[in-house]
């Protein structure tokens, strides 16, 4: 039975035991290393001097706001007020100037750049991709085909107000759902779908009725997508003929566009970016190549 | 029937076979009337288990042994081992599958490919699914089998109870169960290392309970005047998870049949009681609890006595004392007030010092042994173990300074943090641990193989320092490129290009993650031929390895 008065010395560092014993496990009545003991203290120090200087300890109301007078919260909007400022100097230039002045200025296109991809690369690329290249149902920016068309001012427009983002500035026109909503046959689809794709450069469906097709696309889609099928960016019809199709230039893509098409949305960034921002990344994405 | 029978049947078997019997029945009400699939499905296997339950007490009683089982036979105590027994075959079961899910996330970070598009195997499900895995059912029964062996050995006395310790090891694993199978099929209340909703968070109270009271039971039962450290420490991490458990998990259900349920703390409070649970989680769970394991098996296993008694009671106070305060520093920068932040990381630097009590304890009980660890390789995973821990416990309080965590906050240098401690400290100690518990258990003189034992002790040592190297290169990586500002004041890189730079450490990282797992798998082998065909202990009934008490 293990107790106090069972106290042994142990042999290899000649240390006595505190005379416990559980299991065979003892325990060596060593006392604590001095460096810990110290560095135990010098801890307790060092946090009773961070108490003093900083807020710290919670009071019945309000806390101990500490000796400097230091706030993580003044700081952090002094910082981006600081950084604001500092970008003042080009940024109310590049509110000042028009987006053509902005291109034709080499120092304010440098900022510009700079700020538009900063923006791009946090704000843009989760739907338009880091190389600006987009997805499916997300446009490619670096190509020249345009929805809403590629001009300075209407790139300029799109970001501002999205895309039917709701916001009363917004580019609206939605396609129709011919084939949800009923204003279309199955086979009436077909055939103009078929004709859409021929034209496209596509093989059309089999022994399909090309004839009534073009009809079909006379009477329901021209209006939009225009008789040359060019489309019409002033509501954002996609030309037929292009090489690059949003949601997929095939057949059945095409198909199920007519028959069930989506509508995709961009937001409105005016409220979300600032005004140099919005005409920096105005500029920069127009500067991908394909701006008109 | 009963007239045959020499016994009656006892409060507790009659007690546990009534309230299982309760519960197998709201179970089955359940199930049949809700609408949420996975709610009939959870409450299922609930029915399912509680229903074996009551099987197994009643053919315990009807063909088990007539007689109350002694307390002592030949003068020395009648220990339990069956439910430890389980607790250490379910760890390396859920340790294996807990470390294999690690190594699927950490390769689907570098290859998002293997997300598969299906809900069951994203990133998002498998996350929680690997940190539960490896925390709370590896970890957990870990602590389980060895808090139930380390206990009744060293109080010389018989854990309580017939039911109640089978209870708590399966009413734990099957805790582990729905949670797991829980995460998979979406049921989550989104809240990090609490994820299990609030049926699996009632059921563990009740056996985390039960658990409370068979520890109590054996520490009243003891036949020594005093308590072992390994117990006082056992104690703290028990009674404070269950504290931690019920103060997180205060939600209200939508509906008793329905698995969504609403938290009680709203905004910043939330987010407080969370990081107050999540950071003594760690300390209370995986720093306490293992540091119990520790001090059992280091010096058994070294022979040696422990270094100082006194630094054990001083360590022992100033860190379950201070530990319990830093939790805000998972908060700095956020909505939480600059105050809560700034006494969270002042108690961090403070806590430095008691954690690394525990370390110097650890370290210098092996001082007179350091010749076994060239022969020894269980001792060598403790002891390095023991330095991950310090190594760990120096890196967390660092971190937690406001000017440091401006940098390491959300990058990958916390997930190397955490692992240095996770792999490192309760991996390598567990693995000690159980590396000692196995033989002991089936009675065998020996491992089956010192030479395997090596083996994985050395392919996870190089997994641990790949893993934690990739992680601190690509954690400080990210927080450099995230503040960098080029001249004319904006970012210099977006999010998606800093994303782009982790590769090749994840792909480093998941090397390491695989080398771990290989030893892991190395380590289930090699237990499984220890108990499989390991050479008995001769007729002596006192394990190897322990030294007998010297009645």
């Amino acid at each position: 039975m293990a107790d106090i008065h069972n106290k042994e010395v142990d042999k290899l560092s000649g240390v006595e035991t505190t005379g416990h014993e559980w299991d065979g496990l003892k325990e060596l009545n060593n006392p604590l290393p001095k460096w810990w003991l110290y560095s135990f203290y010098i801890c307790i120090v060092w946090a009773i001097g961070y108490w003093v200087l900083y807020p710290s300890w919670p009071m019945i109301s309000g806390y101990t706001s500490g000796v400097l007078g230091n706030s993580q919260r003044a700081d952090a909007i002094a910082a981006y007020e600081a950084g604001i400022e500092a970008r003042s100097e080009f940024a109310d230039k590049i509110v000042a100037a028009s987006l053509e002045e902005i291109k034709a200025d080499q120092s304010l296109l440098e900022f510009a750049s700079a700020n538009g991809a900063a923006a791009f690369g946090d704000n843009c690329a989760p739907c338009h991709g880091t190389g600006a290249t987009g997805f499916e149902g997300y446009p490619n920016l670096q190509d020249d085909t345009w929805i809403w068309g590629g001009s300075l001012d209407k790139i300029q427009t799109s970001i501002l107000y999205g895309i039917r983002s709701g916001h009363d500035e917004a580019h609206v026109g939605d396609m129709p759902a011919f084939g949800r909503d009923e204003l279309l046959s199955r086979e009436e689809i077909d055939q103009v779908a078929s004709f859409v794709a021929q034209k496209a450069g596509l093989e059309p469906k089999e022994g399909i009725d090309l004839a009534a097709g073009e009809t079909l696309y006379a009477d329901n889609c021209a209006a939009c997508h225009g008789d040359d099928l060019k489309g019409i960016q002033d509501v954002g019809a996609p030309s037929l003929v292009s090489a690059n199709y949003l949601y997929g230039k095939t057949l059945d893509a095409i198909t199920a566009q007519i028959r069930n098409p989506r509508n995709g949305v961009m937001p409105a960034w005016e409220a979300r970016l600032d005004p140099a921002t919005i005409k920096s990344l105005t500029v920069y994405v127009h500067s991908f190549g394909g701006g008109q | 029937m009963a007239k045959s029978h020499a016994r009656m049947i006892t409060i507790e078997e009659g007690f546990f076979a009534l309230f299982l019997t309760v519960i197998a029945f709201v179970c089955l009400i359940i199930a049949g009337k809700t609408f949420d699939q996975v709610m009939a499905f959870h409450t299922g296997i609930g029915a399912l288990f509680a229903a074996a339950g009551v099987f197994y007490i009643f053919k315990n009683y009807f063909e088990g042994d007539q007689q109350a089982v002694p307390q002592e036979i030949d003068g020395k105590p009648n220990y339990n081992l069956g439910p430890i027994k389980f607790a250490s075959v379910a760890a390396m079961f859920w340790g294996v599958a807990g470390f294999l899910v690690g190594l699927i996330i950490a390769s689907q970070l570098a290859w998002p490919a293997l997300n598969f598009d299906l809900p069951w195997t994203n990133f998002g499900r498998m996350r929680p699914l690997h940190t539960s895995a490896v925390i709370f059912a590896f970890g957990g029964n870990v602590l389980l089998a060895t808090s139930m062996y380390v206990v009744q050995r060293t109080c010389r006395a018989r854990m309580p109870g017939g039911v109640l310790p089978w209870f708590v090891v399966l009413g734990y694993n099957a805790f582990i169960v729905i949670a797991g199978t829980g995460y998979l099929l979406g049921a989550t209340q989104g809240k990090e290392y609490a994820e299990p909703e609030w049926y699996a968070d009632l059921w563990l109270t009740i056996v985390w309970v039960a658990y409370l009271l068979l520890f109590l039971g054996t520490l009243w039962k003891r036949k020594e005047p005093h308590i072992y450290v390994a117990n006082w420490f056992y104690l703290a991490f028990i009674v404070t998870v269950a504290m931690l458990h019920i103060t997180n998990n205060l939600t209200i259900p939508v509906s008793i049949f329905s698995t969504q349920s609403v938290i009680v703390w709203s905004g910043v409070q939330d987010a407080m009681v969370q990081w107050w649970y999540g950071h003594n989680a760690v300390g209370f769970f995986l720093t306490a609890g293992f540091l119990a394991i520790m001090y059992y098996f280091v010096p058994k296993r070294a022979d040696r006595p422990v270094y100082s008694y006194r630094l054990s009671i001083v360590h022992f106070w100033a860190l379950i004392f201070i530990y319990i305060w830093a939790g805000p520093h998972h908060l700095h920068y956020t909505a939480l007030p600059q105050w809560a932040s700034t006494l969270g990381a002042t108690f961090s630097i403070i806590l430095w010092m008691p954690s690394w009590g525990g370390m110097i304890n650890g370290l210098m009980t092996l001082s007179g042994a350091w010749d076994k660890l060239r022969t020894d390789p269980v001792l060598r995973m403790m002891v390095v173990s023991v330095a991950f821990y310090g190594m760990s416990t120096f890196e967390g309080p660092l971190m937690s300074l406001r000017a440091v965590n401006s940098l390491s906050h959300y990058t990958d240098w916390t997930i190397g943090h955490v692992h240095s401690g996770a792999l490192g400290w309760v991996g390598y100690i567990s693995f000690g641990a159980l590396y000692c518990l196995i033989p002991w258990l089936w009675n065998k003189k020996s491992l089956y193989s010192l030479k395997l034992v090596d083996w994985h002790f050395w392919l996870s040592t190089i997994g641990i320092v790949l893993y934690i190297t990739a992680m601190w290169v690509s954690g400080i990586m990210q927080g450099l490129m995230w503040r960098a500002y080029d001249a004319l004041g904006f970012l210099e890189y977006s999010f998606i290009e800093s994303v782009d730079a982790m590769y090749p450490f994840y792909v480093i990282r998941a090397l390491g993650g695989a080398l771990f797992v290989v030893g892991a798998l190395i380590m289930a082998y090699n237990l499984w031929m220890t108990v499989r065909h390991g050479e008995a202990e001769e007729a002596d009934t006192v394990p190897a390895g322990s030294l007998a008490a010297a009645e």
